[in-house]
């Protein structure tokens, strides 16, 4: 089982160095992503030397990834838009009932993710209320399911956070004539690692999930081996499903180093920010 | 109620793209034919349109689908999204209406599936078979026995080992149906349900000496990686018919679900029974050995097929 270590700190240094990858911007070049040209030649990744003769196809591991970075990436952006403000209002805002909706919040994190797939699934069905938009077997569909596991973990530490900033920032950013919304930004700021934690739970919870996606996604790849709706997490169910323990420990392996990189590119980002 | 799938035919013409391309700002991985914006594709009837066909795990994972299904998109420039779920719950998707063709093998689900109005134009494709499976030391002692319940019946008198899938799947139900002929309730520690695929279920036998109920295209596709061994062949190795393990294919029926995508459906049907395909199935091969074989083809009318097995029109309360 020596094969996969050394791929894995070449995909951990490219993918470092494409800051695509954050950007979350558009959809992924796919020539960059899934190329194979450069140090990721699949042929390092998939070849056939060693005891693992690996039945991939062409283009398959690469099109996985760029559909679970698409999907992920995509659900933990949306949500983030949603839950900032939403965590903001909440640690601003005084309520009756506001521990309440912390709690329900807080249950949110513990959505099982085969729960949230039914629960998409009867929305996107033919049968469902957004049935007429087609969108079962899509990513869209994940997307959403995705979404919907995202937010509680996300709206929860970035809350968490927003509430622990001390009292005095705020009574400062007052005091100097600051309007609600600098009062906001201001706080947003010092609780910037809170909401980084935040936003990177929430992708941790959704690219690791396999329950939802393959309700609502199928687990689609084209005749040729290109993935549609296979995410890494529901190509890693299908090789377990065959008894390839070997290659799904394999795709296990990608998942680990994808969501390591992708943590790495956060921490840096995060770190470059402070100086200003 | 046959006649009335083929009276809907040229009503149905076209109408699954109708509500196609709304609210698709995404990748173009949308449903049917959501590449070009609306009508774009109507001169070309249905190239660019999307064919969702749920199936079992045993057709898929054995790659004979990815194997066959590029000639047919190349054929009519279409894409097929093969879903594969096991027989119960593809048939499940097709009655909610999401995808617009089964291809299963459990002729009893089949059959309700028909006579509840969503599947029409089934046809018979192909067949392979069970075999029972076991560890090499054999400890119920079912080795060559020729019938599968005599050795079914065995294994629960001496309580070996036994895995079942408990999924709802063909292979599933099968195995139930077998119990049931052998008028043999299976229970206790001995009897597993593990509600997993065909290969985990083969490897969770491997690893605790116990006996299963496999497809042989899935065993065939594993045998190098488990010690277990078939004791009880299939019709195809001269076993007994009851473990037989016939596909049939069959659309959608667009009366019940509008946007199904009748028009490829048929189109697919007429493809996978037509004589080089079948001929292909028959030579798709896996460690050297043909997983499948074709039965479409045939000078002979077959009407059963067609119908719920013991259909009659005289019989008839529908």
């Amino acid at each position: 089982m020596s094969v996969p270590i050394e791929p894995v700190a070449q995909l951990l240094s490219v993918a470092l160095d494409s800051s695509v990858l954050l950007g979350g911007s558009g959809p992924l070049d796919s020539s960059v992503l899934l190329g194979g040209s450069g140090p990721l030649d699949s042929s390092v990744l998939l070849g056939g030397s060693g005891p693992l003769d690996l039945p991939f196809r062409e283009g398959y591991v690469w099109s996985i990834i760029y559909v679970s970075l698409y999907v992920s990436l995509t659900a933990v952006t949306l949500s983030t838009l949603f839950s900032v403000p939403v965590a903001v209002l909440l640690g601003f805002a005084e309520f009756p009932g506001k521990g309440f909706v912390k709690s329900v919040i807080n249950t949110g994190m513990g959505f099982p993710s085969v729960v949230v797939g039914l629960v998409v699934l009867f929305a996107v069905s033919n049968q469902g209320p957004l049935g007429a938009l087609e969108l079962i077997f899509t990513t869209e569909a994940m997307i959403m399911s995705q979404f919907v596991l995202a937010t509680p973990p996300i709206t929860a530490i970035t809350l968490a956070s927003v509430s622990g900033v001390d009292d005095g920032v705020r009574d400062a950013a007052r005091a100097l004539g600051g309007t609600r919304l600098d009062t906001a930004l201001v706080v947003l700021k010092e609780a910037r690692y809170g909401i980084a934690t935040a936003i990177l739970a929430g992708f941790g919870r959704a690219i690791s999930e396999v329950g939802s996606v393959l309700i609502v996604g199928g687990n689609i790849t084209s005749a040729d081996g290109i993935s549609k709706t296979r995410t890494l997490t529901t190509a890693i169910q299908l090789e377990a499903r065959q008894g390839q323990y070997g290659t799904a420990m394999i795709l296990g392996a990608v998942l680990v180093a994808l969501v390591l990189t992708v943590n790495a590119v956060v921490v840096h980002f995060g770190d470059s920010g402070v100086t200003r | 109620m046959a006649a009335l799938g083929a009276g809907a035919v040229a009503s149905t013409a076209g109408c699954s793209s109708t509500d196609s391309g709304n609210g698709d700002g995404g990748d173009g991985t949308g449903g049917n034919g959501t590449d070009g914006s609306g009508s774009a594709g109507e001169s070309i009837g249905v190239a660019g349109e999307t064919l969702t066909l749920t199936t079992t795990t045993s057709t898929y994972d054995t790659g004979l689908l990815d194997a066959i299904h590029t000639d047919f998109e190349e054929m009519y420039g279409v894409t097929v999204d093969a879903v594969a779920q096991g027989t119960g719950a593809a048939l499940e998707t097709a009655r909610n209406g999401d995808s617009d063709i089964v291809m299963v093998h459990a002729r009893g689900l089949e059959d309700e599936f028909m006579r509840n109005g969503y599947g029409i134009n089934r046809r018979d494709l192909m067949f392979n078979d069970f075999v029972i499976v076991g560890p090499e030391s054999d400890p119920a002692g079912i080795q060559g026995m020729s019938s599968a319940t005599e050795a079914l019946t065995t294994i629960a008198e001496a309580e070996a080992a036994f895995v079942s899938r408990g999924d709802n799947s063909g292979t599933h139900t099968k195995e139930l149906n077998l119990w049931e002929a052998a008028g043999t309730e299976p229970g206790g520690d001995w009897y597993q349900e593990t509600g997993s695929g065909m290969g985990e279920a083969l490897n969770i036998a491997n690893q605790q000496g116990a006996y299963t109920l496999s497809d042989r295209g899935t065993f065939i596709s594993q045998r190098s990686e488990i010690d277990l061994t078939i004791l009880v062949q299939g019709p195809i190795e001269d076993g007994p018919e009851i473990l037989a393990n016939p596909y049939g294919v069959m659309a959608v029926n667009p009366g019940v679900h509008d946007n199904a995508n009748y028009d490829l459906a048929m189109a697919y049907i007429g493809w996978i029974t037509s004589p080089g395909v079948q001929e292909s199935i028959s030579e798709y091969q896996m460690n050297g050995e043909q997983l499948f074989f074709p039965e479409a083809v045939s000078e002979n009318p077959d009407f059963q097929q067609y119908v719920p097995e013991g259909w009659s029109s005289e019989s008839s309360d529908e």
